[in-house]
């Protein structure tokens, strides 16, 4: 029930609906109570004693009671639908809320299909019940109670005898969600790996296809395959066990009110009319019985869903604003960042070192930083701190001297533009795609910036140009493609510090040169963070870090670190001196050409 | 509203039914039809019997055992009446665990043939097929679509079986015991049916409205949850809310429509019911009161056409699912009627241990039609020999490797192995012998030592060792938690895109083939594993044909021969040093490199 009392928010705003559905079909049981005792006046008292004047009035009363009761019934279904449809728009609202706000940390190890799932299945399985199951398992709670009494005040020795089967049934149908419940979590589990391993399937279809290994794939779908169906074959068990067996439980009280209250009958102990309107009673009662298991199901279903909501609502968000944060004044903004002594572990992730131990940077307005080291060497976590995807755990990040947790959220963020190092691109125009960051922007600022990253040309190519739908469902682009429109789209926003993660990696080296003197000019005066492993990339940064292990294991200029042994140098001589004489052309070639070099 | 997210939507049409497809779909029943034909036999014979005698023993029970018109009542004959229905009782529980147990085997075992069959018939497609479709879509087919087939198979064939026998029964009954009374019922069917169909037409309509909402909230999930980083760098979750809003306050209307229209169709078939009880209890005692009928028969009357209801119900019910089902069944076998873009050839060889000469002669290809991708391309390559292919984007380079692993079929000229036109040969045994590591290494879930092994099914743990350790992958992977068997997850995610390509070399190494393809295999390779990757390729070339695509001057230069393509087209051939003399598009590429540099 806690669950329930949690998701109270989203449902007891509606509870005049809630209860009006409840009423509803209360009523229409009730009325349905009341056509067999129409009947039985109809027999008993017209068509038996030849008093037939009554007959068309009381057929008439019948008929309006089928009709009232249609529309309780209505009344109940209507409102009912309401109650779950405003709940599963406020939670599905609520939800989507908290997955804008979760933190980076949070999606590190969230899985898409999981998050999916709980926007969909689950607040379906919750509108369900709050909208229907629960009106019904307390329209059968209500329907047990009153049948009873009724019957009690016939004849209490046989009601007593026919309630015998009541523990019969609980204990039953308890039994049957007792064994149902883990069938349902092994099918949900057994339709994930089949899901996965068909998904798998497609994306690795190339490599599939080359080495000719289609038939081991229909294999392993087969096994997963098999598993499927035998899961839901067990399910068919359970049910095939407990359905029949909650209908003969039933179906045998009924007999043995025949057989005892017949016998009583016959001794003269109570009147046949008696056991006729007892039988009636019983069969009433007993007909939503058999759907009790259903309805306990459901109610089991919609509590783990429940469950599982709250646990997405109640995520604590990991980096969010403080309530005296500080709003930044976009145009005073210069964009000086300093690292003071920053350390960061992930979290849940005890069995790694350090992702960053004790970063200094001084980054003065306008100068480029170049970030160069291996994975898990913390390019990346460092510039995620910078962006406050991560909080620091030790040491501070300044920006214009001001430690950047004590910087509004939203406010710090528009400052920065990113360009991540997978290029992730949203099924819309690519026009769209370019204003993500800056939705009022205008179609010069745009193709601007477009230019700048030297996708214009290829986005007027496309058949739509600037309108051409793009991501999962549109048009397929290459990688360098989307590189490119994600660089558009960070600069767009002429942001004070750009970070570009490994943003050129599938761009040849001729447009990626393109690019860098774009964005040279974009930025200057402004502060821009190059993670790459390109030399080339990373050649005219004010500052080279080399990063290996969270470590900074070499700092300084090209000039410098290409004379220091060190992974920089090694770097580089596989990316240039793969023929050692080109080193001495290079050498040879920069001096003569008299450009900007430090001597010695 | 910001910004609008586009979403593809499925056409809301209402087909008609669609005999040919539904007969279609009967043909995966078809080799359990005896199965279907005896739960059919049970439930109808038993299962009916025990619920259409219950009324007249306990009939026979009052009125002769207990409260006969003359005499005494007797117990005896109560205990025997008693004693039949709970017989009756048991037999019927014993059909409905039969028939439950039953349906679904059959329902799940169709089921199963049709999605191995789909799975089956999909995998012998070619990449064309993959190329023009997201991979949601396909996944879709073999998962959602088949499980929507999944309720008519287990309950629908069956239950409308045994709803149809059971309301030939009763319709029989009806008119057998009282033609009159039971004629003057049967005039309320059309009227059910004019109501019900009405309705359902609308209400089918109205949720067909409201799954198209729900899957472009679907889609909008998938994507916003994926792109989180995204919008959350770019500060956009305002405005994305405010989109989500829309889509789910369209949502919720659109379901409170359906959900509207669905409620009132249980209540609107009562009341249309009523009218049959109007016509039962009115038309009834006049009968009963001019003598012609008796009170018993009105009493089974008002049993029996209680339960005639409830077929027509259900059947009507079973023919809306039906409809829905269609159009997953439609998806279904536009998919199964797809052919291999790349047929295999009637009377193809398979081939025996390659030599790896490769001829392209006068090949010319295009993805599309009008737009060609390689025009009249004649390369020879002497076994064991290195091609490095270079060139932009959309020059081509990835197409050779293509049309040589017979991915696609050439438009024109051919592509000849060891003197034998690639068409010519069997799929499989040219595939075999070719290996290839992609940009973007696939990783199977499973473990390190299944991905290597890949290729070589039957290769052993130390083939397997002895394969890494050749592509300097072997640290690593020791490194590792669990070594070799460490489980990789989700395509591969712990590890790095530098281990994942030693992955993928190691694999294509065990796998051995005599022509090997690396098409841009070390374009997103990180430092660390820059230099061992060098190495690795050393070792991977040795005594193979090779075709290498790429970027990186350091990967290209050792070829024996590098060939430069543009727009479809061979512009130079030759050695590194021989490219080098002379001046062209190799030498600007190489000079490009170090004037960045210097630049």
């Amino acid at each position: 029930m806690d669950i329930f009392r949690g998701l109270k928010d989203y449902y007891w705003q509606n509870k005049g609906l809630l209860w009006g559905s409840v009423a509803g079909l209360a009523i229409a049981t009730a009325l349905g109570l009341v056509y067999p005792l129409l009947l039985k006046t109809l027999i008993d008292d017209m068509i038996i004693p030849g008093r037939y004047e009554g007959v068309t009035g009381l057929t008439l009363l019948a008929v309006s009671v089928i009709v009232v009761k249609a529309g309780f019934q209505y009344v109940h279904g209507f409102w009912g639908g309401r109650v779950g449809n405003r709940l599963a728009y406020r939670l599905r609202n609520a939800c989507y809320e908290k997955l804008q706000q979760l933190s980076f940390s949070y999606y590190d190890t969230a899985r898409t299909g999981d998050l999916m799932s709980r926007l969909t299945a689950d607040i379906e399985g919750i509108r369900q019940f709050i909208g229907f199951g629960f009106a019904q398992l307390l329209n059968t709670g209500l329907l047990l109670v009153f049948g009873f009494a009724m019957m009690f005040t016939i004849d209490w020795p046989l009601t007593l005898m026919t309630l015998v089967m009541i523990p019969v049934l609980g204990y039953v149908a308890i039994r049957f969600e007792q064994n149902i419940h883990p069938v349902f979590r092994s099918i949900r589990a057994a339709v994930g790996r089949l899901t996965v391993r068909v998904q798998e399937n497609i994306m690795g279809v190339r490599t599939v296809k080359s080495f000719a290994r289609e038939p081991f794939e229909i294999k392993k779908f087969v096994k997963e395959n098999v598993d499927y169906r035998d899961n839901h074959l067990s399910l068919a068990s359970v049910w095939a066990k407990y359905f029949p067996m909650i209908e003969f439980i039933a179906n045998v009280s009924v007999a043995a009110l025949l057989l005892v209250g017949g016998w009583r009958v016959i001794e003269g102990t109570l009147t046949l009319g008696d056991l006729v309107a007892l039988s009636g009673m019983l069969g009433l009662i007993v007909a939503p019985l058999w759907t009790l298991g259903f309805q306990i199901n459901g109610y089991t279903q919609s509590k783990a869903s429940g469950e599982r909501l709250l646990e997405l609502l109640n995520q604590p968000v990991a980096v969010k604003s403080h309530t005296k944060s500080l709003v930044l004044d976009d145009d005073a903004v210069q964009g000086h960042i300093r690292f003071e002594d920053a350390s960061f572990r992930y979290a849940n992730r005890d069995d790694l070192p350090s992702a960053l131990l004790g970063f200094e940077l001084d980054a003065p307005a306008g100068s480029v930083i170049g970030l160069l080291g291996g994975t898990g060497s913390g390019k990346s976590t460092a510039v995620g701190l910078l962006l406050r995807a991560y909080d620091v755990g030790e040491g501070s990040i300044t920006l214009d001297g001001i430690d950047i947790r004590h910087i509004e959220l939203q406010s710090l963020r528009k400052q920065i533009g990113i360009v991540f190092q997978e290029s992730f691109l949203f099924s819309t125009s690519i026009k769209e795609n370019i204003s993500y960051g800056k939705p009022n922007a205008t179609m010069d600022e745009i193709e601007e910036a477009a230019r700048l990253a030297q996708a214009d040309g290829f986005i007027r190519e496309l058949p739509l140009g600037y309108d051409t739908v793009v991501g999962e469902r549109g048009m397929g682009l290459s990688g360098g493609q989307k590189q490119r429109i994600a660089i558009a789209r960070a600069l767009l926003n002429k942001p004070k510090i750009l970070i570009m993660d490994d943003a050129t990696s599938a761009l040849d080296m001729e447009t990626e040169h393109e690019i860098q003197t774009a964005v040279r000019q974009v930025m200057a005066g402004r502060t821009v963070f190059m993670i790459a492993h390109r030399i080339s990339t990373l050649r005219r940064a004010d500052e080279i870090i080399v990063l290996e292990r969270g470590h900074t294991i070499q700092r300084g200029t090209h000039d410098k670190l290409v004379r220091q042994p060190g992974l920089y140098l090694e770097t580089y001589r596989i990316q240039y001196a793969d023929r050692p004489e080109d080193l001495d052309h290079y050498e040879k070639n920069a001096d003569g050409s008299g450009e900007r070099r430090v001597s010695g | 509203m910001s910004r609008q997210f586009v979403y593809q939507d499925d056409e809301l049409i209402e087909k008609p039914f669609n005999w040919k497809q539904m007969g279609r779909l009967l043909t995966f029943v078809k080799p359990y039809k005896s199965d279907v034909t005896k739960v059919v036999f049970v439930m109808t014979v038993f299962g009916m019997l025990a619920r259409l005698a219950i009324p007249f023993l306990t009939m026979k029970a009052i009125d002769n055992a207990i409260h006969p018109k003359n005499g005494d009542g007797s117990l005896s004959l109560l205990v025997i009446i008693v004693s039949i229905m709970l017989a009756m009782y048991g037999m019927r529980w014993w059909a409905q665990r039969y028939t439950i147990q039953q349906t679904n085997e059959i329902g799940q075992k169709v089921i199963f043939d049709l999605r191995a069959a789909l799975f089956r018939h999909i995998q012998s497609l070619s990449f064309r097929f993959f190329d023009k479709r997201p991979a949601g879509s396909v996944l879709v087919r073999v998962t959602n679509d088949v499980n929507s087939l999944q309720d008519m198979f287990t309950n629908g064939v069956v239950n409308s079986a045994i709803d149809i026998v059971q309301l030939i029964g009763i319709t029989v009954i009806l008119l057998v015991i009282e033609p009159k009374l039971g004629l003057a019922i049967m005039i309320t069917v059309p009227l059910m049916f004019i109501v019900s169909s009405a309705l359902r037409k609308n209400i089918r309509m109205a949720w067909q409205v409201v799954r198209i909402k729900q899957s472009r909230i679907n889609a909008h999930l998938n994507e916003s949850i994926q792109g989180i980083r995204v919008t959350q760098a770019f500060t956009q979750e305002k405005e994305n809310i405010g989109f989500f809003d829309g889509m789910n306050k369209s949502n919720i209307r659109s379901w409170n429509k359906a959900s509207a229209l669905n409620q009132l169709f249980g209540p609107i078939i009562e009341v249309t019911s009523a009218v049959g009880t109007l016509i039962l209890l009115l038309y009834g005692t006049y009968l009963i009161q001019s003598g012609t009928m008796t009170v018993g028969v009105l009493v089974a009357f008002i049993t029996y056409v209680g339960s005639f209801w409830e077929p027509i119900t259900r059947l009507g019910n079973m023919y809306s699912q039906l409809l829905i089902s269609m159009s997953s069944a439609e998806r279904i076998f536009e998919f199964m009627d797809e052919r291999p873009a790349v047929p295999e050839k009637e009377g193809a060889k398979p081939i025996a241990e390659l030599q790896g000469n490769v001829r392209l002669e006068n090949v010319t290809f295009g993805y599309e039609a009008d737009r060609p991708a390689l025009k009249g391309i004649n390369l020879d390559v002497k076994a064991g020999m290195s091609i490095a292919l270079v060139g932009h984007t959309g020059s081509g380079k990835s197409t050779i490797v293509n049309l040589i692993c017979r991915f696609y079929d050439t438009v024109e000229g051919r592509v000849l192995i060891d003197g034998t036109d690639i068409r010519d040969i069997t799929i499989d045994s040219l595939r075999s012998q070719i290996g290839i590591v992609l940009q973007d290494t696939f990783i199977f879930s499973g473990t390190i030592r299944d991905n290597i092994r890949y290729g070589r099914p039957d290769a052993t743990d130390a083939e397997v060792e002895a394969a890494a350790r050749s592509v300097r992958a072997h640290d690593f992977i020791a490194d590792l938690p669990n070594g070799y068997d460490t489980e990789v997850e989700e395509r591969g995610n712990a590890l790095s895109v530098g281990q994942r390509q030693l992955l993928s070399f190691a694999r294509a190494l065990l796998a051995d083939p005599r022509i090997l393809v690396l098409d841009e295999a070390t374009a997103s390779i990180d430092t660390e594993t820059e230099l061992r990757i060098q190495e690795a390729l050393a070792t991977l070339l040795q005594g193979r044909t090779s075709f290498i695509v790429a970027h990186r001057l350091s990967t290209i230069r050792h070829a024996d021969c590098i060939v430069v393509l543009d727009h479809g087209e061979i512009k130079e051939m030759g050695n590194h040093e021989e490219l080098m003399k002379r001046p062209g598009h190799y030498r600007n590429l190489v000079d490009a490199q170090y004037r960045f540099l210097s630049a």
